[in-house]
C-alpha cells in the first residue's frame, strides 16, 4: 500500500448546493501549499525526522501536497502517512451510527519524529485532538506540530495551528469545501445549515 | 444502534446480510492493526459496560469477546454461572433483568438451550450477542471462520469446504453452513451417518460418510470438536475408530488441493480430530482463527454499540 497513491477518496459534500461562493483558485492555493512546504522546512531546519501525517479525510491529499513540494525543495523524500480518528471521535456515543473506518497508513514508527499534523480545515479543534491522542498512542514523537490550508475560526478547544494557508472567518453554519483533486482545485465557502456534524 | 447493522442484536448469522458481513469483515481489518500497536487500545466504547454471562464453559470465546471490548475501552464484567446467584435458583430472565438494572450496555450469553438468546433480546433493553445457544448457532464464531478463510485464500466465490466430524452436536456448523453457503461456498458435510442431522431441510450441502472422498481437492477443511460432554461418545463404535476413519492426517490432507487451510473452532482433542498437526503447520489456520477472532469480534461489538 503506497501512501502517495491511497484509494479515492468519499464524495465531498454536494457542491451544488445554495449558495457556493469559490474563494480559492488553483494557482492560489498552490503558492499557499509552496509557501506552507518553506516554513515547515525552515522551523525543522529542514526535513530530517520530519514525518507528514494527514487527518482523514481532508488532510491526506494536502499532506501528500506538501511531501511533494518538502521533496523537490530538498531533494530528498519526506515521511509521509494518514491517520483515521474515527475510533478517537467524542461524539461517536451520540450519532445513530457508528461511522465506517477508514485506513490509516503509518509506514514508520512516529517514535522520535518530528510529526506535522495536516488537514485541509482546522474548526472546532475536535479532530486536532483526536489526532494528538492517537499519535500518544502510537508512541512518542519528539513533537508535534499542525499545518492546515484553512483556519475558519471557531475553535472549541485550546488547539491552534502552527502553519495556517489562509485564515477565512466564517459563520458556524456555513461550510469550507476544500476539494485539492486535479483539475478543479478549489476552497469553496458554502452557505447552508449543517447539522451537528463536528469536522 | 448501528444504520450499518439492521438488527440491534448479533442472535444468528441469519440476522446478517452478505453486505452486512463482508461490513464487519474490512472493519476487522483496521482493528487488527490495532493489535501491532504499542498501545492495543481505542476509546471508541468508553463508558459502555458488556457483560459476559457464560451458562457453559468456555475460554477463548468469553477471553477473545473479553481482550475484544477491553480493546475498545468498554468495561467488561465476567459471569460465570457457578459462582454467580444462579446457583441459588434465580431464573435466566431475572439474572438479565438484573444485568440491565446494572447498567449493561450489552450481554454476551452462551447458554445450553437453543434460542435462549433469542428470548432474553425480546425482554431486555440492551444488545444481545449470541456466544452459541445448545445445538443451533454461534455467529462469532461462523464469522471468524470465514473471515480466516478470506484472509487466508483470498476469496469465498468457487471455494470447497468440507466440515468435518460431529455435526450433529456442532452449532459452529450449523453458523458456518449458512453463512458459507451465502458467500458463494460450496459445503460438503463428512462423518459418521450417526453424526450427521438427517433432517438437513434448507442446508444446500454435500454429504460423505467417507473422509478420503469428503476431502478429495476441497481447499479448506474445517475439524470439528467431538463434543465428548454431550455424550458424542455413544454415537461412534469407539473413539480409537473415529480417529482412524475420521481424523485429519497429514496422509489424508495429501488428497485434499496442495494449497489446504486447515481450521478447527478449538478446544482440540488432540489425536482424535487432529492428528500430528506440527506436520501440516503451514496449512493449519488454527492460531489464525483465535488471532483474526479478536478483530472480528472488536468489529462486532463496535458496530452492535459504537453508535447511540
Amino acid at each position: 500500500m503506497d501512501p502517495l497513491n491511497p484509494p479515492e477518496p468519499l464524495p465531498r459534500p454536494d457542491s451544488t448546493s445554495t449558495g457556493r461562493k469559490i474563494l480559492l483558485e488553483s494557482d492560489q492555493i498552490e503558492r499557499m501549499i509552496r509557501r506552507m512546504a518553506h516554513e515547515i522546512l525552515e522551523r525543522n531546519q529542514g526535513s530530517r525526522d520530519l514525518y507528514l501525517v494527514g487527518i482523514l479525510q481532508g488532510g491526506g491529499a494536502l499532506a501528500r501536497r506538501l511531501a511533494e513540494r518538502i521533496r523537490s525543495i530538498e531533494g530528498k523524500p519526506v515521511s509521509l502517512g494518514t491517520v483515521d480518528i474515527t475510533l478517537y471521535r467524542d461524539d461517536l456515543s451520540t450519532r445513530s451510527a457508528p461511522p465506517f473506518l477508514k485506513e490509516s497508513l503509518l509506514p514508520e514508527s512516529v517514535d522520535n519524529k518530528k510529526i506535522v499534523l495536516v488537514d485541509d480545515v482546522l474548526f472546532t479543534g475536535r479532530s486536532v485532538r483526536c489526532a494528538l491522542d492517537l499519535l500518544m498512542d502510537l508512541g512518542r514523537p519528539t513533537h508535534v506540530q499542525l499545518a492546515v490550508l484553512i483556519d475558519r475560526g471557531h475553535r472549541e478547544l485550546p488547539i491552534r495551528a502552527d502553519f495556517v494557508g489562509k485564515n477565512i472567518p466564517t459563520g458556524r453554519d456555513e461550510v469550507v469545501e476544500v476539494s485539492l483533486d486535479p483539475p478543479r482545485e478549489t476552497v469553496a465557502l458554502l452557505r447552508r445549515t449543517i447539522g451537528k456534524d463536528h469536522s | 444502534m448501528s444504520d450499518f447493522l439492521t438488527s440491534p442484536h448479533l442472535l444468528s448469522v441469519e440476522d446478517l446480510t452478505t453486505d452486512e458481513m463482508n461490513g464487519i469483515f474490512r472493519t476487522a481489518d483496521s482493528f487488527l492493526d490495532l493489535s501491532s500497536r504499542t498501545v492495543k487500545k481505542v476509546p471508541s466504547l468508553r463508558g459502555k459496560t458488556l457483560v459476559n454471562l457464560f451458562y457453559e464453559p468456555s475460554t477463548r470465546t468469553r477471553t477473545s469477546f473479553e481482550i475484544a471490548a477491553k480493546r475498545l475501552s468498554a468495561d467488561v464484567i465476567n459471569i460465570t454461572t457457578s459462582q454467580s446467584s444462579v446457583v441459588k435458583g434465580e431464573s435466566l430472565l431475572d439474572t438479565v433483568r438484573t444485568i440491565e438494572a446494572l447498567g449493561a450496555d450489552g450481554v454476551v450469553i452462551r447458554h445450553p438451550s437453543s434460542g435462549v438468546p433469542e428470548w432474553i433480546s425480546r425482554r431486555v433493553g440492551c444488545h444481545v450477542i449470541n456466544a452459541g445457544d445448545g445445538l443451533r448457532e454461534h455467529p462469532t464464531q461462523a464469522l471468524l471462520d470465514l473471515y480466516t478463510i478470506l484472509k487466508r485464500m483470498g476469496r469465498f466465490e468457487g471455494l470447497q469446504v468440507a466440515i468435518v466430524g460431529d455435526i450433529l452436536h456442532s452449532r459452529v456448523a450449523r453458523s458456518n453452513i449458512r453463512a458459507l453457503t451465502r458467500m458463494g461456498v460450496r459445503v460438503r458435510l463428512v462423518g459418521p451417518p450417526t453424526l450427521i442431522p438427517a433432517d438437513r431441510k434448507g442446508w444446500n450441502v454435500d454429504v460423505f460418510y467417507d473422509l478420503k472422498e469428503g476431502i478429495r481437492d476441497c481447499d479448506v477443511v474445517m475439524a470439528l470438536r467431538l463434543q465428548l460432554e454431550r455424550a458424542t461418545a455413544s454415537f461412534i463404535p469407539s473413539l480409537k475408530e473415529y480417529a482412524r476413519l475420521y481424523g485429519i492426517s497429514p496422509q489424508v490432507l495429501r488428497l485434499a488441493k496442495p494449497d489446504v487451510l486447515v481450521l478447527h473452532p478449538g478446544p482440540i482433542n488432540r489425536g482424535i480430530e487432529i492428528q500430528d498437526e506440527e506436520s501440516f503447520h503451514p496449512h493449519s489456520g488454527i492460531l489464525d482463527q483465535v488471532h483474526f477472532g479478536v478483530g472480528v469480534r472488536m468489529a462486532v461489538l463496535y458496530l452492535l454499540m459504537a453508535g447511540q
